[in-house]
C-alpha cells in the first residue's frame, strides 16, 4: 500500500498546566516549513512535539489533537512506525541497539522494505556531513558519541525513514554542524519543527512558537524583520565555533581570534 | 467477565500498563486483579489502594510461578465472578521467558520494554508468539529508527501479533489496547479453559528444593551428560 501523501498537519489547542484552554485557533504545518519552538525549561516544548509524534487525540496530558490532511489520521499511519510520516530525534543521544552501524541501518532498510542496497552507504555519507567525528559502518551503535548518534539518526530520518516531517529536540546540544542539518533538511523539502535554545537556529526558522506554562503563548512570524540580527548572530556563531574548535584541539588562545 | 492475562519480563512495565487499563476502563467494567509472584509483590496493595478495586496475590515460593498461576487460575475466575467483576486481570511474575501463560477464552498480552535490546524479542519468542497483543513500552526513550527495528524483531517472532507502542506512564498509544479489550469476548465456559501452548510448567525436584547435584538424586525428567535424549525416572 502506498503511503498517503501528507499535505498538512494541524494542531488543535489543548490545555495549559493551570487547566485553561490554549488561545490559538489552530497551527497548520506544510511541507518545507521551518518552525522553531522556544520557551523556558518546563514550559512544554518537548510535550508539544511529543503530541505531534504520537498523533495526540485528546489522550495526552495536554489534551491537544493532531490532524493529518485536516482529518483524524488513519489507524495504520498512527500505529505502524514504517507508515508514519514523522521522525522524532530526541534529546536522548544514546542508541540502545547493540549492533554495528551497518547492521542497524540494514535492519531499518529491511523494516522499510527498501530495495536500494546503496541506501545504508548514502546514509552514512550524509551523517558524516553533520559531524566532524567520522562514522563508519563497522562502528557499534552503542559506542558512538552523542554527536555521532544524532547525526546518524537525522541522516536516517532523511534518507531511510524519508519522513516528510522531522521533529528535532534541541539538536544544538549534540555537538553537530547544526547549520548543515538545517540546510540538508531544507533541501529535502522536509517540514521541520525544532525545539531550541539557540538564537541562531531560532532566527533561521520562518515561524516561532513561544511556549509558556505548558501552552502555546504566541506564534511569531517575523517575515524578514529579524534579518539584521540574523546576519549578526550568524557571524558570531562562526566566531564562536572557530574558538570552540581551537579549545577542543587543546590550543591556548593567546592571540586574539579574528571576529570575521 | 473478560479474562486478561499479562506476561512479560520484570521491569518491562506490566503494572504501568495495567494501571492505565484500570484508570481508563474502571467506569465501564468492575475490575478485579490477581498478581502471581515468587517471593514479594506489592502490586495488589498498590492498585487496591489507588483505585479501590478488589486485588490479591499468590506467592509461588519454591514452585515455578507460571505453574502456580495455572493451578490457581480456575479459583481466581470464581473469586472474580462472585465479586461481579467485568474484567479479571492476571499479572504473571515474568520470570521464565519460555513460558506462555495465556489460555483460551482470554486476551493474552505480552509487555516488552523497548530498551531491552534489539534481540530481546528473539530471546522470549514463546512468550510473544502465543500472545494476542504485544505492548512495547518506553518508546519515548528510543529513536524512530530503533522503534522500527524493534518492531521488525517482534514481527520475526510473531508475524500476526498486534503491536502497540506506548509510553505507559503517559498512556500514549494505549487507546488501541483499550479498543481491543472492549472488543474481547467474555469467558463462556470457564471449565473448558486450557493453556494455549505447551510451556515447560513441570515442577522439578530442584524447583522443589532438592539441592544435590547429579541426576541420580532426582526423579522426573532427567538428563545425563552423554545421552542425547531425556530419560524418565518415576517415584
Amino acid at each position: 500500500m502506498e503511503p498517503v501523501a501528507v499535505t498538512t498537519i494541524t494542531i488543535l489547542p489543548g490545555k495549559a498546566k493551570d487547566g485553561s484552554r490554549e488561545s490559538f485557533e489552530e497551527i497548520t504545518i506544510h511541507p518545507g516549513d521551518m518552525i522553531s519552538i522556544v520557551g523556558p525549561t518546563g514550559s512544554g516544548k518537548t510535550a508539544f512535539i511529543n503530541d505531534i509524534e504520537v498523533f495526540a487525540c485528546g489522550d495526552t496530558v495536554t489534551k491537544r489533537t493532531i490532524l493529518v490532511n485536516s482529518e483524524v489520521p488513519p489507524d495504520d499511519m498512527v500505529r505502524d512506525p514504517a507508515r508514519k510520516p514523522i521522525a522524532l530525534i530526541t534529546q536522548n543521544t544514546k542508541c540502545l541497539a547493540d549492533l554495528t552501524v551497518q547492521e542497524f541501518l540494514e535492519m531499518h532498510v529491511k523494516a522499510r522494505r527498501i530495495a536500494d542496497e546503496s541506501r545504508t552507504e548514502s546514509t552514512i555519507r550524509l551523517a558524516n556531513e553533520f559531524t566532524g567525528e567520522k562514522i563508519t559502518g563497522t562502528m557499534r551503535m552503542t559506542a558512538l558519541s552523542g554527536g555521532q548518534t544524532r547525526s546518524l539518526l537525522i541522516a536516517d530520518a532523511i534518507s531511510i525513514s524519508s519522513a516528510p516531517i522531522v521533529l528535532l529536540d534541541e539538536v544544538e546540544s549534540g555537538g553537530i554542524f547544526k547549520e548543515n542539518v538545517i540546510a540538508s533538511l531544507k533541501s529535502h523539502k522536509k517540514a521541520v519543527l525544532f525545539v531550541t535554545h539557540d538564537p541562531l537556529l531560532a532566527l533561521l526558522s520562518d515561524r516561532r512558537i513561544v511556549m509558556r506554562n505548558g501552552a502555546v503563548g504566541a506564534v511569531l512570524q517575523p517575515e524578514g524583520r529579524e534579518k539584521k540580527n540574523l546576519s549578526l548572530i550568524s557571524d558570531m556563531d562562526v566566531f564562536l565555533s572557530r574558538m570552540r574548535e581551537k579549545i577542543r584541539a587543546g590550543e591556548i588562545l593567546d592571540d586574539e581570534v579574528p571576529v570575521r | 467477565m473478560k479474562l486478561l492475562i499479562f506476561a512479560g519480563p520484570p521491569s518491562a512495565g506490566k503494572t504501568a500498563v495495567i494501571r492505565q487499563i484500570i484508570r481508563q476502563l474502571q467506569n465501564e467494567f468492575p475490575i478485579a486483579f490477581l498478581k502471581i509472584d515468587v517471593v514479594r509483590a506489592f502490586e495488589d496493595e498498590e492498585l487496591s489502594k489507588e483505585f479501590g478495586i478488589p486485588a490479591r496475590k499468590v506467592y509461588s515460593g519454591d514452585v515455578c510461578p507460571d505453574h502456580t498461576g495455572i493451578l490457581v487460575l480456575r479459583d481466581a475466575i470464581s473469586w472474580a465472578d462472585d465479586l461481579g467483576a467485568g474484567i479479571l486481570i492476571v499479572e504473571s511474575a515474568g520470570l521464565c521467558l519460555r513460558c506462555t501463560p495465556y489460555t483460551t477464552q482470554s486476551l493474552g498480552v505480552v509487555v516488552l520494554s523497548a530498551v531491552g535490546g534489539t534481540n530481546s524479542p528473539l530471546k522470549m519468542a514463546p512468550m510473544i508468539a502465543l500472545a494476542d497483543i504485544a505492548v512495547v513500552t518506553k518508546v519515548d526513550l528510543i529513536s524512530q529508527a530503533e522503534k522500527e527495528v524493534f518492531r521488525e524483531r517482534v514481527r520475526e517472532v510473531a508475524p500476526a501479533v498486534d503491536i502497540i507502542e506506548t509510553n505507559a506512564i503517559q498512556g500514549s498509544g494505549l487507546r488501541f489496547l483499550m479498543k481491543a479489550i472492549r472488543a474481547a469476548p467474555d469467558i463462556t465456559a470457564p471449565d473448558e479453559i486450557v493453556l494455549r501452548g505447551m510451556p515447560p510448567l513441570a515442577v522439578c525436584t530442584i524447583c522443589a528444593g532438592k539441592k544435590e547435584i547429579g541426576w541420580q538424586h532426582h526423579f522426573g525428567i532427567l538428563k545425563t551428560l552423554d545421552s542425547a535424549d531425556d530419560l524418565y525416572r518415576g517415584e
